[in-house]
């Protein structure tokens, strides 16, 4: 079944197009790679994507409904891990969980056990009457990508998810990311090649707001007669790109 | 239930920050102390418990609008309100869970100024009540306007028109620390024109047991909370959505 279908979505502001008639679709349990240069449009077609923008035009269908005309509903399903750290600063870990479990919608009880299963989860234990604010930027991006993940989204957006992250850190969160593959309908966007590359099912490339090329890393460095997926990613986000 | 979790989070993030309650309830009562010791060496009608005391409650209620506004401000600017913003929170779960903690916190303010007072020569009788319940409209008031500026200004512009602009005009022009008769003309019908002196002046015939004037003074305030709610809820929620796009 289809998770994702965006179609000739697009995002003017004034004069400028940050995103131009994107098309795309995304199987339900793909781990869906979007890579662009900054300014490409990635942000902001997440953002549309995710209800943060509304778009100029066009329209996104998530697992039945539009992100123009049923927000509130997509929202239910979706879940994201802004590129920053996105934590209540003077929550502890714990506290943090059952925030975002109060705000889907789940009771006090329910909260208190699904926090519990995900600190557990997560090897949070020791660290979950801490402040978020106290914690490393590791353990905040942990944080983070756990109160993604509590309300149970169908569909989960990871923007730059290991930014600034130091490699055993990273190398962490892919483990993580690695267990979630098949389970939920994941679109992350990085800037880290190796990354899309290790992580995704399936890459698109976007370049001056236009998707540029969409496939596995193995046919995108076909498509481009590259020899390694960096030189396919550049040749698609200098040049026009193949689609 | 979703606003309950956004208020609950609301109200740690207020409390556990040891400023807050600096502010909030050390400098109302080092006043309350400081201005009632130099009543006891050189009385001054002005500054006699049961004309202070209100007086002193409805400028600690401007640091209620410099809390919620520095929490409203520093949300907007951060990740945590992009993720929120992708849940499934609606306009009014932000505003009454931005509103409902401060309500409480800024009743419990007054009541901590009025324990002060009994200490400090206040008479304890039913007065003391209703001057916390002639109150409650200016508590309204200023979490108003602490959610319209959180909601315009970013949490350094909240500081100074918040914690320097509005603490002064509600010193000022409150009819706390000088009667306003002493200026007269311009100022005072300045003063006359904004709820602040009226706040006082409705908590203090309360507290007196002059019944009859209370609400002379209230219904300024009554209205000017009234017209800041619905200012504060327009501009939240157009700026929650233009935030948006």
């Amino acid at each position: 079944m289809t998770a994702i279908k965006a179609t000739n979505l697009t995002k003017k502001y004034k004069d400028k197009t940050a995103v131009d008639s994107l098309n795309l679709s995304i199987e339900e349990g793909e781990l869906f790679a979007l890579l662009g240069v900054n300014g490409a449009g990635k942000s902001t077609a997440i953002k549309m994507l995710s209800c943060l923008a509304k778009p100029t035009s066009g329209d996104a269908i998530l697992l039945g409904d539009s992100v123009t005309s049923s927000s509130l509903k997509v929202k239910e399903k979706i879940n994201v891990s802004p590129q920053e750290t996105a934590i209540a600063p003077n929550l502890t870990v714990r506290e943090n969980l059952e925030l975002i479990c109060g705000i889907y919608g789940h009771d006090k009880k329910s909260s208190k056990e699904k926090a519990k299963n995900m600190i557990n989860s997560f090897g949070m234990s020791e660290i979950s009457k801490d402040r978020a604010k106290t914690l490393s930027g590791g353990w905040q991006r942990r944080l983070s990508i756990a109160m993604a993940l509590i309300s149970e989204p169908k569909i989960l957006f990871l923007d730059e998810p290991t930014l600034g992250l130091d490699v055993l850190a990273r190398r962490e969160l892919w483990k993580i990311i690695e267990k979630l593959k098949g389970n939920i309908t994941i679109i992350l966007t990085t800037h880290y090649l190796e990354e899309a590359e290790a992580l995704s099912d399936r890459i698109g490339v976007m370049s001056k707001g236009k998707l540029k090329a969409i496939g596995t890393a193995t046919e995108l460095i076909e498509q481009t007669n590259t020899e390694k997926f960096e030189d396919a990613f550049i040749a698609l986000a200098e040049e026009g790109g193949v689609l | 239930m979703k606003t309950l979790a956004f208020a609950s989070r609301n109200t740690k993030e207020i409390l556990r920050d040891k400023l807050n309650l600096a502010f909030g309830l050390g400098f109302p009562i080092i006043l309350l102390l400081l201005l009632s010791l130099i009543q006891s060496n050189i009385p001054v009608e002005l500054f006699a418990i049961e004309q202070l005391t209100p007086g002193i409650a409805v400028f600690g209620l401007s640091f209620i609008s410099l809390f919620s506004g520095t929490l409203i401000a520093k949300d907007r600017t951060s990740s945590f309100m992009l993720r929120l913003f992708t849940s499934p929170l609606t306009s009014s779960n932000f505003i009454f869970g931005y509103s409902i903690p401060l309500l409480p916190m800024a009743v419990l303010q007054i009541i901590v100024c009025f324990v002060v007072s009994f200490f400090l020569g206040l008479s304890i009788n039913v007065n003391v009540l209703l001057s916390i319940v002639v109150m409650i409209p200016a508590c309204i008031f200023f979490i108003a306007i602490g959610l319209l500026c959180g909601s315009i200004f970013n949490d350094k512009q909240v500081g100074g028109v918040c914690g320097a602009l509005l603490t002064n005009l509600c010193g000022w022009l409150s009819g706390t620390w000088f009667s306003l008769d002493l200026v007269g003309g311009t100022f005072k019908a300045i003063a006359k024109a904004l709820p602040f002196v009226h706040a006082v002046d409705a908590g203090r015939a309360a507290l007196t047991g002059n019944y009859s004037e209370i609400f002379a003074d209230l219904w300024w305030v009554i209205g000017y909370a009234v017209v800041f709610v619905c200012i504060a809820i327009y501009v939240f929620t157009k700026k929650m959505n233009s935030d948006n796009n």
